[in-house]
């Protein structure tokens, strides 16, 4: 199981090493020259060329590759080029929003997707399950903005039941805070419960289909306790797997709910950044994301030996 | 074509093993045909905008700004009193320009390399280090990512989804052919000399065919949310196209007093969507014999 884990954490690092690759190529690609932006409008040319050998844009690209590297293993990102303040403050200034809107979603998309899919499966053919699958379809095919405006155009607008956009932080009292992420939650989990609810579902009915399943009926176990001890048990994995891979919805997602809740997190700053073309910010919540995502889906790798003894590798 | 999979069926001669697969599928998925239907109708309305009581999209006339739907303004007008109405119908131009786009190219090149990298085994591990790489950063963000790159365009639009979504189907075509490679049926075409091209292009491509399909249109419907994503956050299709996207973005500011605006295209790309996915699921069904009989 060693020689498991130090494989998936060396494939990991390679991972990794092709996303930063990647980012740092987009970044020296960027038609337009940063000098000159920085510069300003009143700039001489002597002056976008002092800037050039300031900021080292004149070195060969594996070069500056390698000092962007060194800086990125140091926790430096780099500076932004509006604000001239280091991506990592801009990046830890906004990220309360964004952590509370994404980990609200998680928790309460599993709590509701993994029941419906059980039910779905324990019932497949009836009306219940009919119903969680055109959902499932539904919430795939509607996109997480159009859902959010229908949401405040209904609850907040025409009823004003729940804020319209806006974020509270925690320390002006849970309620208040949950009041502002109750609507982005719906909004940014629904596609992410689709996801996971179908998965359960199938992952669900390949169980029950199992010899083992028809030896605990047989031997007189409760309904329910095959349900959730023999088959959800044995159901798990692909169902886990789904939901580290559906981290990569709920952070594009939340890109999106930030921007219609004017949420204050990292993904409306990414948005601010598109529109200013502050890349040193794209290219560091892009690195910041994607090893969120690799991490979740090496944490969900490693948990598989919980799940199922089976798994020693 | 797909005689591994329907090899104990005898069929007749005339009827495809695999078109029979459709029929049924079809006739089992009622929502399949919906969907299909919602899709041709979409189609025509794009193909047809300009015949179909539309006015010129970007016609301003700001004395008739924000008027509420009527019969003259079908869906109302926006801030700059153009036809909301006529937005939506062109704006489907743009969703189903990109996501057909999307899906052939994507399906095509995913489909290049991925044969290619399951077939050459010296490429397979350098090649899918870099797919996984480009699969861990999320798709949405890769779109942005390039299109921060780039002027926006739609060509640049369906370049930068194109990118984001083909190593999901890199990954499909080389796990097919890597199953696909130890077949009898192909050992007997290498045994025999048969060229490498050959092999790729007689005996495996045909039975690559029915999952990038399925693929394609999962594919489509994803790009065209991602269209809609990026040009609603100012990063995708021009501001003076119409596309659904843009056409929610310029309505978001107007929530409070014209919410209807923002739900006509949002209800269409909804629509279309769900068209194409219901689609995408009748057709996997049609493919997947033993998924079939559970839904």
């Amino acid at each position: 199981m060693t020689a498991y884990i130090v494989r998936r954490l060396l494939s990991t690092v390679v991972v990794m090493a092709v996303v930063a690759f990647v980012v740092f190529s987009l970044l020296y690609l960027t038609p337009g020259d940063p000098a000159a932006v920085i510069a300003g409008d009143i700039a001489t040319d002597e002056d976008i060329r002092r800037i050039h050998a300031q900021l080292g844009l004149d070195d060969p690209f594996l070069f500056r590759f390698g000092r962007w590297i060194w800086a990125l293993l140091h926790g430096d990102l780099g500076t932004s080029i509006f604000t001239n303040l280091p991506v990592t403050q801009l990046i830890g200034q906004r990220i309360e929003p964004t952590v509370s809107l994404t980990l609200c979603t998680l928790l309460v998309a599993i709590i509701v997707a993994v029941p419906i899919g059980v039910v779905a499966a324990a019932k497949a053919g009836s009306w219940i399950d009919r119903l969680v699958m055109a959902f499932s379809v539904l919430g795939f095919s509607v996109p997480v903005f159009v859902i959010a405006y229908a949401l405040i155009l209904t609850l907040s607008v025409q009823f004003d039941l729940l804020p319209v956009q806006g974020y509270r932080n925690l320390n002006d009292g849970v309620w208040e805070w949950l009041r502002h992420l109750i609507l982005p939650s719906i909004a940014l989990g629904t596609v992410y419960v689709a996801l996971i609810a179908r998965m359960t579902r199938a992952s669900m009915l390949e169980v029950l289909a199992q010899d083992y399943i028809r030896t605990a009926e047989a031997k007189g176990l409760a309904p329910d306790s095959i349900l959730i001890g023999h088959a959800l048990k044995n159901a798990a994995i692909p169902v886990v797997t789904t939901i580290g891979v559906g981290v990569a919805l709920l952070i594009s997602g939340a890109i999106v709910t930030e921007t219609v809740f004017a949420l204050p997190g990292i993904g409306r700053l990414t948005v601010d950044a598109i529109l200013r073309r502050d890349y040193p910010i794209i290219q560091g919540v892009i690195l910041i994301f994607s090893a969120v995502y690799v991490l979740v889906n090496l944490a969900v790798d490693l948990s598989y030996v919980l799940f199922d003894p089976r798994v020693r590798y | 074509m797909s005689s591994t999979l329907a090899a104990s069926v005898p069929v007749a001669k005339s009827v495809s093993p695999t078109w029979k697969r459709f029929r049924d599928a079809f006739r089992r998925h009622p929502t399949a045909i919906v969907g299909a239907v919602i899709l041709l109708l979409v189609i025509g309305a794009a193909v047809l905008a300009p015949w179909l009581g539309t006015v010129d999209p970007e016609a301003v006339s700001p004395i008739k700004r924000l008027r509420p739907p009527s019969e003259m303004y079908w869906f109302g007008t926006d801030m700059l009193g153009r036809d909301v109405y006529s937005r939506v119908v062109y704006g489907s131009r743009v969703s189903l320009t990109v996501g057909l786009s999307v899906a052939l190219l994507s399906t095509l090149i995913g489909l290049a390399i991925g044969m290619v990298t399951g077939y050459v085994r010296a490429l397979d591990a350098p090649v899918m280090r870099v797919m996984d790489g480009l699969m861990s950063i999320p798709s949405v963000l890769l779109a942005i990512a390039l299109m921060a790159l780039t002027k926006a365009s739609v060509g640049n639009v369906i370049a930068a989804i194109t990118i984001a979504e083909m190593p999901r189907v890199v990954r499909l075509v080389r796990s097919l052919v890597l199953t696909l490679r130890e077949q009898p049926y192909v050992e007997a075409a290498i045994a025999s000399g048969t060229s490498l091209p050959r092999i790729l292009a007689r005996h495996l491509l045909p039975n690559l065919v029915a999952p990038l399909l399925v693929q394609g249109t999962y594919v489509c419907g994803s790009a065209m949310i991602t269209e809609a994503i990026l040009s609603f956050i100012g990063a995708g299709t021009p501001p003076n196209i119409p596309s659904w996207g843009n056409i929610m973005a310029e309505a978001r500011s107007l929530i409070q007093i014209a919410g209807y605006l923002i739900l006509y295209p949002g209800v269409f790309l909804s629509l279309t969507v769900l068209a194409v996915n219901l689609l995408g699921d009748g057709m996997r069904d049609a493919l997947d014999p033993r998924l079939a009989r559970r839904m």
